[in-house]
């Protein structure tokens, strides 16, 4: 066994097992801020295994997507929605780990056993380097540009539809009557809509009245 | 023969990586009760796949990597997938003033 193939046993060990114990530390702490910096961490790992695969391209986009983008977003929504509540405590939630354990146990088992019982024709890694950037390049604007340019699209959707679901009511005037209304830009409390508990004055929301057509 | 260790990092070590990281998801997509946690476990999974088309690409098509490919394709739903849950968990945080998910019933039956 060279020093080389040694090292990358070594570096994937060390990769796995940060990511094992990780992915764990997400599902299982009970504080959710420290499960976010944990996704963080498990995010850096896989972007070091794909540096193991010879893909730097892929690696550099796992590094900037997801921990430069979608665990910052992640902190930040924990960040706007972090409020102590006392959890009601549910009948049976033992029971219920216990068996979805069991099933995920069992899904384990089974993607263990398909992946070594399967004869990989495997030829081995082999290493293009910096090839793969040129490769990947080529692939998007030739075969796979359809995929590409509607990925584009998806995007804008989702840009748009994010925009359109969080944003706070901006509108300036009531469709109907066309007076001015509230903005409400400024926090504020108010009541919440559809609250289970029974508000002291009247509901919260009267019921929608359909229209006949 | 004899049975002399592999010099690379064999392809099942990849794969079983990954179903751990996907088990470690399910497991927690089904319980908890936090909303931002589901959404990481969501992403958890999203890696587990991502690992394999990895593995995948470089083990069995080294020299066209299609796999790479898939997943920076992965990667890219994987982001707006994240935007939307997010705004969509703002809005619902919003009108219930919850993130528990068992109190998230308004389709239930």
């Amino acid at each position: 066994m060279t020093i080389a193939s040694s090292t990358q046993f070594l570096c994937f060990a060390a990769l796995s097992a940060a990511v094992a114990i990780g992915a764990l530390g997400v599902v299982l702490l009970p504080n959710i801020v420290y499960s976010a910096f944990l996704l963080g961490g498990v995010f850096l790992s896989v972007a070091g295994l794909y540096l193991l695969l010879n893909a730097s391209f892929v690696a550099a986009a796992q590094v900037l997507v997801y921990v430069g983008a979608v665990n910052v977003l992640i902190l930040f929504a924990i960040m706007l929605v972090n409020k102590k509540e006392a959890m009601a405590e549910i009948p049976g939630l033992a029971l219920r780990r216990v068996l979805s354990g069991a099933v995920c146990a069992g899904l384990f088992v089974l993607l263990l056993r398909v992946a070594f019982i399967t004869p990989w024709a495997t030829p081995g890694p082999e290493p293009i380097g910096d090839e793969a950037t040129i490769r990947i390049g080529e692939h998007l604007f030739s075969d796979y540009l359809l995929p590409f340019e509607l990925a584009s699209v998806l995007l804008l959707m989702a840009m748009i539809g994010a925009i359109v679901l969080a944003r706070r009511d901006v509108l300036s005037a009531d469709i109907v009557t066309g007076e001015p209304a509230d903005q409400g830009l400024i926090e504020k409390s108010r009541t919440p809509l559809l609250l289970e508990t029974p508000a002291p004055a009247s509901p919260a929301m009267p019921t929608p009245v359909l229209e006949k057509r | 023969m004899s049975l002399e260790l592999p010099t690379t990092v064999p392809l099942q070590a990849y794969l079983a990586l990954a179903a751990i990281l996907f088990c470690t998801g399910v497991w927690g997509l089904i319980n908890s009760r936090n909303a931002v946690r589901v959404l990481m476990s969501i992403e958890l999974m999203l890696n587990a796949v991502n690992i394999n088309l990895m593995a995948f690409s470089s083990y069995l098509d080294g020299q066209l990597i299609r796999g790479q490919v898939f997943a920076i394709f992965v990667i890219t739903v994987a982001a707006a997938e994240a935007a939307v849950g997010l705004a969509i968990l703002l809005s619902l945080y919003r009108n219930r003033e919850t993130v528990d998910m068992e109190r998230f019933n308004l389709l239930r039956w």
